[in-house]
């Protein structure tokens, strides 16, 4: 085999952190990761957060962000070692070279140019093309990329296009110039699963047609599964193991990468609604103050006691707005709601304290959702002082009896919310939520910005605390693995109604609808080969109709 | 081009109100209060005849809404008014200094603005290092120090001990071009110590906003060298809060104009206010007030129209 | 008390300096402030450890009664735009609506005209009195720590766990102390040191257009000018209350810059 086109050799990247009241001081984020890459090649860097994927990334083009420094190791493209060059030499192999994608094209791109002159810009600097040529290149790009009226979408500003397409001209603009390789780093991430596959299908295609080698940067295994024919694995900024894609997903040699692959492995039976339901959803309509826009339509869903009800939809679904005509924070504009056998006010201020007390919510950011000026004892106290009026001792046993529950066990009452890791501090917002004894939990993404090991952990001691504690979830959430994996019933919703609604079994079988069938097909599956039978099968059956 | 049509004339309109209900705030704030026009110009010793003979000749007895409108409307029709004190024509005695004071005002500007501006991009290039924080160190005292001591450390050691410049800063008509600029040396000088630490950090701050964004570091990875990345990317993007933090402290200058013509004894709208209230004298406090409101408000006006104009998602909708 | 950085403890010990001297003015100034003890502009000597102004009072005696005057204005001044500005502004930020729309279209159109202007028309028609110069300088400045407060707190309100605290069921009391205002306090806390300094340049600024404090009785403006004249002829004296203002004002801004850092800092502090 000729020499690879990039090897890395005991790369060591560090940064300058700046606590806040400690001295600056460097940290190791990187500590010696070694990798080939052929020329046509694509490699895979999957990790959680903090793994340093990204910044290996960005090594490849001697460039460090903000406080970010390579500070050994040898990294060598086309036959040099590009840490030992100059900026002048890093800056003929950065955008001509080597180039980059970024996680939000919308960031990416600057406002205040059209989006042709900046795809072409690198290309023309570099003389690799004429103006001319490196427009007409463009425009095959942004065909090939499957954009809508290649010809003209150039003259837009960035603005005028949409998340998807904004981030195909961001492909385009990496491949423009003719590089070697491709730094694609989360490309898909900020997307919805729907608009995600046809842009991991246009950068797969685009990727194979171009022949140009890429790093495929991302925490979603399914995902780099699709496109990648080697896999590395990174923890904490080390190697865990590399190897080719089909090994690293069917036979992985490491405990941890074995974890990744059978994350949402929880498998739970889909219960049959036994009595009365708890929480009756009626033809909510509803939509935000002086906004004439209707974000959910004849919503109507019930939840049973004991039961998890999974709301599913992409951005823009009107999920998340449910949540909050259930909680009294957006009164609706037309329907009702019953709640244990009574009705519901519209309004926060026309409940009760027992409707407040049983009826309890969970946020996505744990981070926000505590007040960082308390410790976790004051968080999970509050709602035992306040409803319940326990005191001293009393409280004391209370508050350490939840956190025995949430698996935290001692030493936690005194601790603020900085002190906490992602995980624990989602698991301090479970004990504040079980304080109150509620009948229902609302859990809005609850489990959205944790890494999978962690959302994974949550999962499962949201489906314990249900079996101890009896209590109803309404588990709202864009992704189809988690609904799969811990509900009874389902709601898809698209465009503020409920598309599809049933027991978890009947929702997920065929015969679907259009929409449901599309969500569905979207989610990447951790299976060679997903993508091509996917959009194999929509060519054919869009030929078919 | 509808949308910033829209938006600049709101803009505009709304100006035009702020300055409209100024002028009530100016009018309202002069005569509610529970000082008496006539006694303080009379004094405590002044008798109830006289007292009530000046109220009648000030129009004091009239019903204020009244006395509002015939004020505005002499506004209007560039009436200010006379003064009480001298009897003269407040327009007129506004005119020549009020000319002097934008004449002080733009040299001012015209040193600040391009100093200030190369400062802060040399902070920006050179950031976390000594230029940096040495201007950062100048900002936290430039804020701590009254301009009136700048005014006279400059004055004492420039003026009396250098013998440099002179002293204070008498301009009349009869002066050449190159005279009056000497003559107003110190406080120009004074003026853009004032207001270039400010104008410093806040441009610092808005390039250093814009050097962060994610399509500059599009840029350094495209290969292009650290001029091309600042001339092409960072420029156009950065030109709005630039302008921006230049009216704002043209603003400020406005103001700090006050206390320096103070201090160098300069023939301008700053001192011909500071005389009046002493003396009480209410239609020229009135009236200077007012300019200088509508001047700030003005220069806020500007900044905003720029920042519309400049904002590509307004200037091309989608 | 360790840990403190050598900034903090200068700014520190002038500010402790000042304040005391305040405080003890008529047992540390050696001569009594109105009192005319020798002739124009002596220079500083073993009897006059500053010199003398410009009809022979003793510099020092009256710079310690100045700054006497100086800072209980603008403490109460501070006190007022203090307490104005930030009940008004969390008030405004917690009750939404109409109470927000209109305070905060008051504060623009205050704010639209520059304050030094404001408080000369103000005063213009207004007996210059202590009190007056307190409550006029304290109103206008509470505009700003009303903009600061109102910012601060709609940040913090629209956190998950004050809406977790309000589907709790909590009462306004409870949201404004206990979730919003320890969050808000750093910001606040570092506000108040450059309130401080505004009150002490304003009016030091309007007794020196001679609309402050009225003579005989002296701050650090007016001494500025009464002895303004002076400088033409080369006698500094009118530099010494002018530096006496920046060094007390550079260490206040010290101070506050350190504990914006400490209280940031704490364990649990925001960012």
């Amino acid at each position: 085999m000729s020499d690879p086109f990039v090897r890395v050799r005991g790369l060591k990247i560090g940064a300058t952190v700046y606590p806040p009241g400690e001295k600056p001081h460097d940290i190791e984020i990187v500590h010696g990761v070694d990798f080939d890459l052929q020329k046509g090649q694509v490699l895979g860097l999957i990790g959680e957060s903090g793994a340093g994927k990204s910044t290996i990334g960005l090594a490849t083009m001697a460039y460090g962000r903000g406080g970010v420094e390579i500070t050994g190791g040898e990294v060598w493209v086309n036959g040099r070692d590009i840490l030992q060059s100059g900026l002048r030499d890093v800056r003929q192999l950065r955008g001509a070279e080597v180039t980059y994608v970024s996680q939000s094209a919308a960031a990416s791109f600057n406002p205040a140019k059209k989006i042709m002159e900046q795809v072409t810009e690198a290309a023309i600097r570099h003389n690799k093309f004429s103006r001319r040529e490196a427009e007409e290149r463009a425009v095959a790009l942004f065909t090939k990329l499957g954009l809508p009226d290649p010809e003209n979408i150039g003259n837009r500003y960035p603005h005028q296009v949409s998340g998807g397409q904004l981030q195909r001209c961001m492909t385009a603009l990496a491949l423009c110039p003719e590089p070697d390789l491709v730094v694609f780093d989360e490309p898909t991430t900020a997307l919805d699963v729907t608009t995600q596959i046809d842009v991991l299908a246009a950068i797969k295609e685009a990727i194979r047609d171009t022949g140009v080698a890429a790093l495929y940067i991302t925490h979603d295994l399914a995902v780099v599964a699709q496109v990648s024919d080697r896999i590395m694995v990174l923890r904490m900024g080390d190697m865990v193991e590399c190897g080719p894609t089909d090994q690293i997903i069917n036979a992985p040699q490491q405990e941890y990468t074995q974890a990744l692959v059978s994350v949402r492995s929880i498998k739970h039976a889909e219960q049959e609604p036994t009595t009365e339901p708890v929480l009756t959803v009626r033809d909510i309509t509803a939509r935000y103050p002086g906004t004439r826009y209707d974000v959910l339509r004849d919503v109507n869903v019930d939840l049973h006691p004991g039961q998890t009800l999974a709301v599913v939809g992409e951005s823009g679904s009107g999920k998340s707005t449910l949540a909050r005509v259930i909680t009294g924070l957006l009164p609706p504009s037309g329907g009702s709601i019953d709640f244990a056998g009574r009705r519901l006010s519209p309004t926060l201020a026309g409940r009760s304290l027992e409707d407040l007390r049983e009826l309890q919510m969970i946020y996505q950011m744990a981070d926000t959702a505590m007040n960082p000026r308390q410790t976790v004892g004051t968080i999970i106290g509050r709602p035992l002082e306040f409803y319940f009026g326990l005191k001293g001792r009393e409280k004391q046993k209370r508050i350490q009896e939840l956190l025995d529950e949430i698996e935290l066990g001692d030493g936690f009452q005194d601790r603020y919310p900085a002190e906490l890791s992602g995980g624990q501090k989602q698991r301090v917002c479970i004990a504040r939520a079980l304080a109150a004894k509620p009948k229902i939990i609302i859990c809005d993404e609850v489990t959205s910005a944790l890494d999978p090991l962690v959302a994974d952990g949550i999962l499962k001691l949201l489906l314990e605390l249900q079996k101890i504690e009896g209590v109803a979830y309404l588990f709202i959430t864009h992704d189809l693995a988690t609904v799969r994996a811990i509900a009874d019933s389902i709601a898809v919703m698209y465009q503020g109604k409920v598309q599809r609604y049933g027991g978890k079994t009947e929702v997920l079988s065929p015969p679907f609808d259009d929409y449901t069938d599309l969500l569905l097909s979207s989610v990447p599956e951790m299976k060679l080969g997903w993508l091509e039978d996917v959009i194999a099968h929509r060519k054919m059956e869009s030929a078919g109709n | 081009m509808g949308q910033v049509a829209t938006l600049l004339a709101q803009r505009i309109a709304l100006s035009l109100l702020l300055l409209f209900l100024v002028s009530i705030l100016i009018f309202v704030g002069t005569i509610i209060l529970p000082g008496d026009v006539a006694q303080s110009i009379l004094g405590q010793s002044a008798t109830p005849e006289a007292l009530a003979n000046l109220r009648a000749e000030l129009g004091l007895n009239d019903p204020p809404l009244t006395r509002y409108f015939a004020w505005l409307g002499g506004i209007l029709q560039g009436d200010l008014g006379t003064a009480l004190t001298s009897g003269q024509d407040i327009a007129t005695s506004i005119g020549t200094r009020l000319g002097n004071t934008l004449f002080l005002a733009f040299w001012a500007a015209v040193v600040a603005v391009p100093l200030a501006i190369f400062l802060g991009l040399l902070a920006v290039r050179y950031r976390d290092r000594w230029p940096d924080k040495l201007i950062s160190a100048v900002t936290l005292a430039s804020i701590s120090i009254p301009e009136f001591l700048i005014g006279y450390l400059l004055m004492y050691f420039i003026s009396v001990r250098l013998g440099w410049f002179p002293s204070v800063a008498m301009t009349n008509d009869s002066m050449g071009f190159w005279d009056k600029l000497n003559a107003i040396a110190l406080p120009v000088m004074v003026l853009t110590l004032v207001v270039l630490a400010h104008m410093m950090r806040m441009t610092r701050a808005a390039i250093l906003n814009v050097m962060q964004s994610a399509y500059i570091e599009t840029a350094e990875l495209k290969g292009l060298s650290g001029l091309d990345v600042i001339r092409k990317h960072a420029f156009p993007n950065a030109i709005a809060p630039i302008v921006n933090v230049v009216m704002l402290n043209l603003a400020y200058l406005v103001v700090g104009v006050v206390v320096i013509e103070v201090v160098f004894v300069y023939p301008g709208m700053g001192q011909y206010l500071v005389d009046h209230v002493s003396k009480r004298d209410v239609p020229v406090v009135q009236a200077c007030g007012l300019i200088f409101a509508a001047v700030y408000i003005g220069l806020n006006m500007v900044a905003d129209i720029v920042s519309i104009l400049s904002n590509p998602r307004l200037r091309h909708p989608k | 008390m360790k840990n403190i950085p050598v900034s903090a403890l200068i700014g520190l010990f002038f500010t402790g300096l000042y304040f005391l001297a305040a405080v003890f003015a008529p047992l540390l100034a050696p001569y009594g402030m109105a009192e005319i003890v020798g002739d124009v502009w002596e220079p500083a000597s073993d009897q006059f450890l500053l010199g003398t102004d410009n009809i022979g009072r003793d510099l020092l005696s009256r710079m310690i009664y100045g700054g006497r005057t100086t800072i209980f204005i603008a403490t109460a001044a501070t006190i007022i735009s203090f307490v104005t500005g930030s009940v008004l502004g969390l008030l405004a930020a917690v009750s939404g609506g109409w109470v927000d729309q209109v305070l905060s279209r008051f504060v623009d159109l205050i704010m639209s005209i520059p304050t030094l202007i404001f408080a000369l028309v103000v005063l213009s028609v207004m007996p210059v009195t202590v009190p007056v110069l307190i409550l006029v300088m304290g109103l206008l400045d509470s505009t700003r720590v009303y903009r600061l407060a109102r910012a601060v707190a709609v940040d913090i309100e629209v956190m998950d766990y004050v809406e977790a605290a309000r589907l709790r069921g909590e009462k306004m009391g409870w949201i404004i102390f206990r979730e919003i205002l320890p969050n808000a306090l750093s910001p606040l806390v570092a506000e108040l040191g450059l309130r401080f300094i505004f009150a002490v340049l304003f009016v030091s600024t309007l007794s020196f257009l001679g609309l402050g404090v009225q003579p005989p009785e002296a701050d650090w403006g007016g001494i500025v000018k009464e002895n303004k004249e002076g400088i033409v002829y080369g006698i500094p004296a009118a530099l010494i209350p002018a530096v006496a203002i920046a060094t007390l004002a550079i260490s206040v801004n010290l101070v506050a810059d350190w504990v914006l850092n400490r209280t940031t800092s704490l364990k649990g502090g925001r960012g």
